[in-house]
């Protein structure tokens, strides 16, 4: 498939492996957190991992949009999802998220909740348009990518006069987590995470660009590479982070310049910024309360707001006490670490959300990765 | 379907008609919609002679014997119907064992309002399916449900073959050195099901692969017999569930070559679209065949002949796992494990 298979060429892979081979300093550990889910996701089906020297390794981050999102906002989500009249559409990551007492959106879709998948936010909108009878309202989550998009179906529902469109806003911010992750304890103070540099999203930076990262690098003194979804792109922006460490730089790189500027995309900025504003505070899995890490609708868009439409009680509904999807968002454990790995909790019956996206770190070293853990046993034998 | 003389009156009509209940409450009605649509359709000597039941002789050997349903949506999709389907699907489920299919019958629950236009080509297209492959529906019933009960129509075959004398094919004889192949490239079918799709329509000139493989099995066992360890057809759950399915029942574990995998670029390229996985995505006309190293190039090369097996490849082989993983290299240069799929393959949001 053009333009998709040099981007997974074998050859070019073995080439770069090489290098970083040859340039990651043996006395040295190279510890690299890949923010984003979809990162996760590609290092685990190409089996990247496999191709890197044993002192360059990688941490899995909280960069996947359906795993930080805490359980309380899917028992918001099913509440709606009961009200009289309600459609609730949704990504079809979420479906079989575990909300709190064994619920989730597939369950309460058998149970008789109106719960549909759409592939695009527009699909909602057009469901709102066929379906007048129905209060629709679009299940809003992801970073900085997918903001835009369900920007662009509020605006289309203001165009076309829908009235019984809304959106279930949780839309979050990447820079507020990295943030949130320097700032916390095991990083800060505890040492027990070392993180030397930051694999960063390209979607996201699309939109953001690379402009945002520039503080970190400087005061934290990591070095940033903004890399593309492919794995050559994960490869490269590995090199890249080996080089700046190599040479005591801790600069924001942009790997992925087929897509990324300094600045992003304005036009969807200023769409972003006239309609949403910051939350002062939004509950993250795994990293709890952090400010200003979370959009919500200006005053002007209450109107499109389900949260102020419709009437649902908050939930402060917490994980299992035993799920340690909170640790392994920061990179503190690794998923075979948690003890209900791969016994209480698989994907197909998922205890956290990190079992549940193919982007979470559990479900991408389950579903590809769990035959290095039988290789460490037999090798510990 | 049996004991159904053609009754006298006004013809169906088979341009605006529609199911009603009166068609399956074994009255005239149902005797015409029988007559001038199934028996059409079907014709052979066992449904003219109009009993409950076909009679007929079976050759020596062990008898195969399989069932399945078919709800598929939409009824129609590039490359073949719902009807096409229910034929190939029982059939192909009988030749894995190396037998050769005998008969089929065929059920229809059809939900009240249904087109007859509708019912009528998908009842020609088994008509056409089952001739193709010399393999006649011989019995079957009609049941009408009300509308919302079903969706449209819903079609069970059952189908019986015989397996020739000292066959003996089965998905826990995959032994440590056995190669496998598989018939063509994966994914087709699923595919142009998705391209169709009411909420996800993309252009796309893919046609399902559904195809009855049962000469392709002959084929196969008159070339590999003994060295020949299963064949088995990855439909639903795909290339993966299969291998996972071999692992399991076997007891041991498969390594294949990503590299190694036949899959169409535009195959590729949808799935790349929707976040799917080739190996995960149903196939109709394909085949999965473990067989001895001897006998493997052997195998192939008669596959290759064969036109549905002309994209066959050598995909990886069976090793020793206690842990029954099916492992990959990837194309890029690293492992991965090819797992079962968990519940439906979701789009991914971003």
């Amino acid at each position: 498939m053009k333009y998709v298979d040099e981007y997974r060429d074998g050859e070019l892979a073995r080439a770069i492996a090489a290098t970083i081979a040859a340039e990651a300093r043996p006395e040295r550990i190279y510890r690299f957190m890949e923010f984003c889910g979809g990162h996760t996701h590609a290092i685990s089906r190409y089996g990247v991992e496999d191709l890197l020297p044993p002192n360059v390794r990688m941490i899995h981050g909280p960069g996947c949009p359906v795993c930080v999102l805490p359980v309380g906002r899917i028992d918001e989500a099913i509440a709606l999802a009961r009200l009289p009249d309600v459609t609730l559409c949704t990504y079809g990551d979420l479906m079989r998220v575990p909300a709190s007492g064994g619920m989730s959106l597939t369950k309460a879709k058998a149970g008789g909740a109106d719960i549909r998948m759409v592939y695009s936010t527009l699909d909602a909108v057009r469901i709102a348009e066929n379906e007048p009878d129905r209060k629709v309202v679009f299940f809003a989550i992801g970073f900085e990518t997918t903001t835009p998009p369900t920007a662009m179906a509020v605006l289309a529902a203001q165009k076309k006069g829908l009235s019984n469109f809304s959106i279930f806003c949780n839309h979050v911010l990447t820079p507020a987590a990295i943030l949130a992750i320097f700032e916390s304890p095991e990083v800060k103070t505890l040492g027990a995470v070392e993180i030397d540099g930051f694999v960063g999203p390209a979607h996201v930076s699309t939109v953001i660009g690379t402009r945002p990262y520039e503080p970190f690098a400087r005061s934290y003194r990591k070095p940033v590479v903004i890399s593309g979804f492919e794995p050559l792109d994960v490869m490269q922006s590995i090199l890249m982070l080996v080089r700046q460490m190599n040479e005591g730089r801790a600069e924001v790189e942009n790997q992925y310049i087929r897509a990324v500027t300094r600045d992003g995309n304005l036009r969807a900025q200023a769409i972003v910024a006239d309609m949403f504003e910051l939350r002062e505070s939004f509950e993250w899995r795994g990293l709890g309360q952090v400010a200003n890490s979370a959009l919500r609708l200006r005053d002007a868009y209450a109107a499109f707001d389900a949260e102020r439409i419709f009437p649902i009680a908050r939930s402060n509904a917490q994980d299992n006490p035993a799920c340690e999807c909170g640790a392994i968002l920061r990179g503190v454990k690794k998923p075979a670490e948690c003890k209900l790995f791969g016994t209480a909790c698989t994907p197909e019956t998922p205890m956290g959300s990190c079992m549940v996206s193919s982007e979470g770190a559990c479900a991408a070293h389950w579903t590809y990765g769990r035959f290095r853990d039988a290789a460490k046993m037999r090798a510990a034998e | 379907m049996s004991g159904v003389m053609r009754p006298v009156g006004r013809k169906l009509d088979l341009k605006n008609g529609r199911v009603d209940l009166t068609h399956g409450s074994g009255g005239r009605a149902m005797a015409q919609l029988i007559a001038d649509i199934f028996h059409v359709a079907f014709d052979n000597e066992w449904l003219r002679r109009a009993d409950d039941q076909a009679v007929f002789d079976v050759p020596p050997g062990r008898l195969a014997m399989t069932t399945d349903g078919y709800v598929i949506s939409p009824l129609f999709f590039p490359g073949g119907d719902i009807g096409s389907l229910a034929v190939h699907g029982t059939i192909n489920d009988i030749a894995m064992s190396g037998a050769r299919p005998l008969k089929l019958t065929a059920s229809f629950i059809l939900e009240e309002g249904f087109a007859l236009a509708d019912l009528k080509r998908i009842a020609d297209s088994m008509g056409d399916a089952a001739r193709g492959a010399g393999v006649p529906i011989v019995a079957g019933d009609t049941k009408v449900v009300e509308r919302g009960k079903a969706d449209g129509v819903f079609i069970s075959t059952a189908g019986i073959g015989v397996v020739p004398e000292g066959l003996t094919l089965s998905a826990n004889r995959a032994q440590p050195g056995d190669v496998v192949i598989v018939s063509g490239s994966m994914g087709d079918h699923g595919v142009a099901i998705m391209s169709c799709r009411e909420n996800l329509q993309f252009d796309t000139d893919l046609l399902s692969d559904s195809a009855a493989l049962h000469e392709l099995t002959a084929l196969m066992v008159a070339t590999a017999a003994p060295s020949l360890r299963l064949m088995r057809d990855p439909t639903r759950g795909g290339l993966a569930a299969t291998l996972n399915e071999i692992a399991h029942q076997s007891d041991v574990g498969v390594r294949i070559a990503e590299g190694a995998i036949p899959v169409k670029p535009s195959v590729a390229a949808a799935c790349e679209l929707l976040g799917l996985d080739p190996l995960y995505v149903a196939n109709e006309g394909k085949l999965v065949a473990i067989v001895a190293p001897e006998a493997a190039q052997a195998l192939l090369a008669a596959m290759r002949a064969h036109p549905l097996g002309a994209e066959a490849a050598i995909i990886g082989e069976i090793v020793a796992d206690q842990n029954r993983f099916v492992q990959m290299t990837t194309s890029f240069g690293g492992g991965r494990i090819v797992d079962w799929l968990s519940g439906e393959q979701l789009p991914r949001i971003c």
